[in-house]
């Protein structure tokens, strides 16, 4: 086990590895608690999916493979794809959810014909390009790991910057507006940070799978405080665990891939908080149920026995 | 500043219509409001209230139509004017506790990136006093009753420090306490010479706590003092057959049918 872990730390690229993935899981998790806040848990997985044909086109125009150029094609698709939600909720009567559904799916299946037919030219198993369904942090290059450390950096860097307006969007978008604040500005650079979040984390996590990085320990966080700022680092926390998880452990054999580990990890995370986190999980929920039901019992006990004794002395 | 502002009315909306659809919902309303009054904002449900005061905020657009507020635009304006919206409006199990949404009201004062200090603690904490509060402050909003959550969103308007205050039911579904900590703050609001738009449901209150009545139906029936406009005629205009007049000891009491 030490030597696992030694052994890790020793291998250059491991280590690079191994810290992008963890600076992922911080930034996701820390822009994904706002996501969970805002009940548009959904909106990630839309990104995620919606990604996949804007990376094989990028793929298709340059015949590289190149994380930045990836990047921009995800973001571009991205964009894209919450323009076509945003254009459904407006112009007919579907609700959101629906729309969202619709719309990834789509995006989902253009991406997977692309990506077939990339795979048919020949081309395509030298890219790895296939690797982006469900992720492979170990086909990272250093360069794509400068980028991933980056964009997590910013990530948490704009959080922090913007905590208190994007906390108060989250809570009362119409008292923001009412004191003067651009709301739609604020979601927008919302929205760009998480598509910018999803398009990053691709390459490690897979576009099925990234946007449980946004989601997940966003809501194992919620479990273990009532106060934002400690949601948001538990969040990180988590996050920052899981993608350390995924990365240490897809080392171990050739075909593990990381994506899935980090998924894992995650959930983990949040069983164990869902079950025992103090106050809001479930057991000390169950406890003090218990505890209530006890101390009923006794005091009934109590005045019934009360009541007896006061009727015999008469 | 203020030397202007005793001439100009605190607000004046001009001709204002909203639609949903093709369906108008708030019809050429236009009206102004004396200065240091508590005006109540009447009228049978779907009337129209809630959209009124949110189409004055700018919260929904109006079709046609100005508002001015202190003789310029509601933009120019902002930071006098405060909010206090419907409870229901959001998200009660947010991770955030009493002081923390109080002070929020500051943010606007604050400006970008600035984070609350000392300064908007305590004057955040001696809000939530004023409203009776003060025990609850790192409460999380989701243990507190309705009551005491609109009291939360009362302090979190009363940090802003504006003159003109729109308050959307602030007496809907409150235990008494509430209801009488939200009048004495009115009292209090009316003595420091601010100005407070209520949408108000309870008829049978309207004459005890307001000074000045506006009555919609769609379109506004009428404006003015309570003594000369709260009328049995002019509320049967704007409730329709929804209203019977019940005469007891001389005086004439409304009910609600």
């Amino acid at each position: 086990m030490l030597d696992w872990l030694i052994s890790l730390w020793s291998d250059p690229n491991t280590r690079w590895i191994l810290m992008g993935c963890t600076l992922l899981g911080l930034g996701s998790g820390v822009i994904g608690s706002f996501t969970f806040l805002r009940r548009e848990s959904l909106l990630g997985d839309t990104l995620a999916h919606a990604a996949l044909p804007g990376v094989c086109i990028a793929f298709m125009l340059h015949e590289v493979k190149s994380a930045s150029l990836f990047l921009i094609g995800a973001l571009v698709a991205g964009i894209a794809a919450v323009f076509c939600v945003s254009a459904i909720t407006r112009w007919t009567k579907i609700k959101s959810d629906a729309a969202m559904g619709i719309v990834l799916t789509f995006f989902f299946g253009v991406g997977t014909v692309m990506l077939t037919h990339i795979q048919h030219s020949g081309s395509g198993s030298q890219s790895g390009l296939d690797k982006y369904l469900f992720g492979q942090a170990a086909a990272m290059v250093t360069s794509d790991v400068y980028i991933l450390m980056g964009v997590s950096v910013l990530l948490v860097i704009a959080a922090m910057l913007l905590f208190k307006e994007f906390k108060l969007i989250s809570f009362d978008p119409g008292f923001a507006r009412g004191i003067g604040l651009p709301v739609g500005v604020l979601e927008h650079a919302m929205l760009i940070l998480t598509t910018v979040a999803v398009a990053a984390g691709i390459q490690a996590v897979g576009v099925v799978l990234v946007a449980a990085l946004l989601i997940t320990p966003a809501a194992a966080a919620r479990y273990w405080t009532d106060r934002l700022p400690v949601m948001l680092a538990y969040a990180g926390v988590f996050g920052a665990l899981s993608g350390a998880s995924g990365a240490a452990i897809s080392t171990l054999g050739e075909g593990i891939p990381t994506g899935p580990v980090t998924v894992l990890a995650a959930t983990l995370f949040f069983v164990l908080s869902l079950l025992l986190a103090p106050r809001r999980g479930l057991l000390s929920k169950s406890l003090r149920h218990r505890n209530l039901k006890a101390d009923y019992a006794r005091s009934a006990e109590r005045s019934a026995l009360n009541a007896a004794e006061g009727g015999s002395q008469k | 500043m203020k030397k202007e502002s005793t001439a100009v009315a605190p607000l004046t909306v001009s001709g204002i219509t909203v639609a949903y659809q093709r369906k108008a919902v708030v019809e050429d309303v236009s009206f102004a409001l004396p200065e240091g009054n508590l005006v109540a904002l009447i009228g049978p449900n779907g009337a129209g209230k809630s959209t009124l005061l949110k189409a004055i905020l700018g919260l929904v657009p109006s079709i046609s139509g100005s508002v001015s507020i202190y003789g310029d635009t509601y933009k120019k304006m902002r930071s006098r004017v405060g909010y206090v919206p419907q409870r229901e409006s959001v998200d009660w199990d947010f991770p955030t506790d009493a002081l923390d949404v109080v002070m929020m009201g500051r943010y606007g004062h604050l400006g970008w990136i600035k984070r609350p200090g000392r300064k908007e603690k305590d004057l955040a904490m001696s809000t939530l006093d004023k409203v009776g509060m003060a025990d609850f402050a790192r409460r999380q909003i989701s243990q507190l009753s309705g009551g005491q959550q609109q009291r939360v969103f009362l302090a979190r308007a009363l940090v802003q420090e504006a003159d003109l205050y729109f308050m959307d039911e602030p007496f809907a579904g409150v235990d008494a306490a509430t209801e009488k900590a939200i009048i004495a703050l009115l009292g209090e609001l009316k003595r420091a010479g601010k100005t407070v738009l209520v949408v108000h449901h309870d008829l049978s209150t309207v004459e005890e706590y307001f000074d000045h009545v506006l009555l919609l139906n769609k379109k506004l029936i009428a404006a003015g003092p309570v003594e000369t406009t709260f009328t049995p005629e002019l509320l049967h205009e704007t409730y329709g057959g929804k209203l019977a007049i019940v005469s007891s000891n001389g005086r004439e009491a409304l009910v609600k049918q």
